[in-house]
């Protein structure tokens, strides 16, 4: 026998913990590689929507002060981000209905990388979405009003709120059998956040009761950022409440998840 | 350390179903002990618990040496799993898969680059290694998670139903390397349903049901305490089995309640006891048409412990 054994973590758990993440993350990179068709799925949607909404539906929305083409591509954006996260729910249950997660539980690796790994790989899924879904935005009319930097400073909200929203469906992921059942789970939690909220049009034109709702929740919240970077006006506070809600997210569900990881 | 696992009365219920009921058994270093039992018996959850994979509610448990409740990471660093379920990623390549697992395993990048090809070699999947799993067969899907399991030499293995579904071709071939492993020192906990497999792989075996110990021993004490080995003798008509029943009466014979051509004598003398059987019926007059000796096997014993088939 050789005399390869596997060493005691010497620079800390905490190397190890971001060691054992960066490999799961790798891992998870090379299966979206391998599975591109899942990619391709999450493009076609975003794609029929800015299509529906550029040129059938969007004639009747009247955006007072703004072209329709750029009120709705950044809800286009934060929307393809959130029913991406679905993704994050469905791999971690497939791991776990095939048994992958069972032999990662038995291996001397960080409890938190299962976890850590698939949130970290999702968000580069999403900076890449993002950057071909900005491209075709561009195609169909849509003009940023600002400069580079406050674009970048939109796409960043969005891929933290995209981190947040990982954190959610990880619980979601871990609390189903498989990734059928993740899938179904997912779009009811999702339907009132991406649909009854400013997306697509103003809240102004909506019930009293529900405008509460779709001004202030945290996919709103987003938009209203993603706007005031791409378009301009007010800034700061609108940057800051959807950062808020994306530290939040993250701060409480990120523990609960991991704690469940661990107790499952 | 001459003890590679122990288990002392293990309990887990799951909500109102009780898996394991007060479990304890034992595999010597260097030895293979096989867990026989039927489906929900509980096999499945004493390797979780052996893994950490899941904590007992009662009971202690060591695995090479170490509490799996207290020093769960020093058990992960001594042991291999290889499940039936076979759990390799069917996206990524027979290299990536095993190299994954050893990265975790805390390798670094050459050491796991260097195992996987010995380990791709050793379970004859160097030509397939550059593919995904999901185009292998079953056979090749359990090579690689056995090879997965091996990737830092564990001196302890857990196999849970490593042969479940497999055609008999690729049985022979994992069974092979089990043997090998054995050989070079490996301890072994095996669970199966194959009385075969346990015959032919493990040292000692026991026996759980309904989450209860029902049975433990070696193969052959196991099939000692069913009884004895048996000949059975066709003869050509059914009057010649009665008149074959008269003259070898002091043997013992009996007459086959489905197939009244047939007796069965018990072999308490081995091959003596066959020579005087041949010679009484050839004084007799009587040709004997089918010979089959009948031994105990597992699923006798398996089947009169636990009732189920």
């Amino acid at each position: 026998m050789s005399s390869l054994t596997s060493s005691t973590p010497t620079g800390g758990a905490f190397k190890w913990a971001i060691r054992d993440a960066l490999a799961m993350t790798g891992r998870n990179l090379t299966v979206i590689r391998r599975v591109p068709q899942v990619l391709v799925f999450s493009l076609i949607q975003p794609v029929i929507f800015t299509l529906m909404f550029r040129y059938v539906f969007g004639g009747a929305i009247k955006i007072p002060g703004q072209n329709y083409v750029d009120y709705l591509m950044p809800g286009i954006f934060v929307q393809t981000l959130a029913f991406g996260a679905i993704q994050t729910a469905v791999g971690l249950a497939e791991d776990k209905g095939k048994g992958l997660l069972e032999r990662l539980r038995s291996l001397p690796m960080a409890r938190s990388a299962v976890l850590s790994g698939r949130v970290v790989a999702d968000t580069v899924r999403n900076v890449f979405i993002l950057s071909l879904l900005i491209a075709i935005a561009y195609v169909v009319g849509f003009r940023a009003h600002t400069n580079v930097p406050m674009v970048l400073a939109g796409v960043g909200v969005m891929v933290l709120f995209g981190f947040g929203l990982a954190w959610l469906f990880a619980l979601v992921g871990l609390s189903v059998p498989n990734g059928e059942a993740a899938q179904a789970a997912a779009f009811p939690m999702l339907a009132p956040l991406v649909f009854a909220s400013n997306l697509f049009v103003d809240p102004r034109t909506m019930p009293g009761w529900l405008q509460v709702w779709a001004r202030n929740q945290p996919v709103s919240a987003t938009a209203n950022a993603v706007r005031a970077c791409m378009l301009g006006g007010p800034t700061a506070t609108k940057v800051l409440i959807s950062i808020a809600w994306s530290l939040g997210i993250s701060a409480v569900l990120a523990p609960i998840a991991i704690s469940r990881y661990r107790k499952s | 350390m001459t003890t590679a696992i122990t288990g002392e009365h293990l309990k887990k219920n799951f909500g109102d179903v009780l898996a394991l009921a007060g479990v304890s058994f034992e595999v010597p270093t260097g030895t293979v002990l096989g867990l026989l039992g039927p489906n929900g018996a509980g096999k499945t959850t004493a390797v979780r618990i052996l893994t950490t994979i899941l904590k007992q509610d009662a009971g202690r448990a060591t695995v090479a040496g170490y509490d799996v409740a207290t020093h769960p990471q020093a058990v992960r660093q001594s042991i291999g799993l290889a499940g039936q379920y076979a759990a390799v990623d069917e996206n990524l390549t027979g290299r990536e898969n095993l190299v994954l697992v050893g990265r975790l395993n805390h390798l670094n990048k050459t050491d796991a680059g260097q195992r996987s090809t010995e380990l791709l070699d050793q379970f004859k999947l160097s030509d397939a290694s550059g593919r995904p799993a999901r185009t292998y067969s079953g056979g090749m899907r359990r090579r690689l998670d056995l090879a997965a399991a091996l990737i830092t030499h564990p001196p302890v293995l857990l196999l849970d139903e490593p042969t479940t579904g497999l055609d008999p071709a690729s049985r022979q071939d994992l069974w092979e390397v089990i043997e090998t492993l054995v050989a070079d020192g490996t301890s072994v906990l095996l669970t199966t349903q194959y009385l075969e497999e346990a015959d032919r792989l493990a040292n000692r075996i026991v026996v759980i049901d309904k989450g209860l110990v029902a049975a433990e021993g070696t193969s052959a004490e196991l099939k000692a305490t069913l009884g004895e080995t048996t000949v059975a003798l066709t003869l050509a008509t059914s009057t010649d089995a009665e008149a074959a029943l008269q003259s070898l009466a002091t043997h013992g014979a009996l007459r086959s309640v489905t197939d009244l051509k047939t007796i069965s004598i018990p072999l308490r003398g081995g091959a003596k006891t066959i020579r005087e059987v041949l010679n009484q019926l050839d004084a007799a007059g009587l040709e004997v048409g089918r010979f089959d000796i009948h031994e105990p096997t597992l699923d006798d014993v398996f089947l009169n412990l636990t009732g189920t088939k």
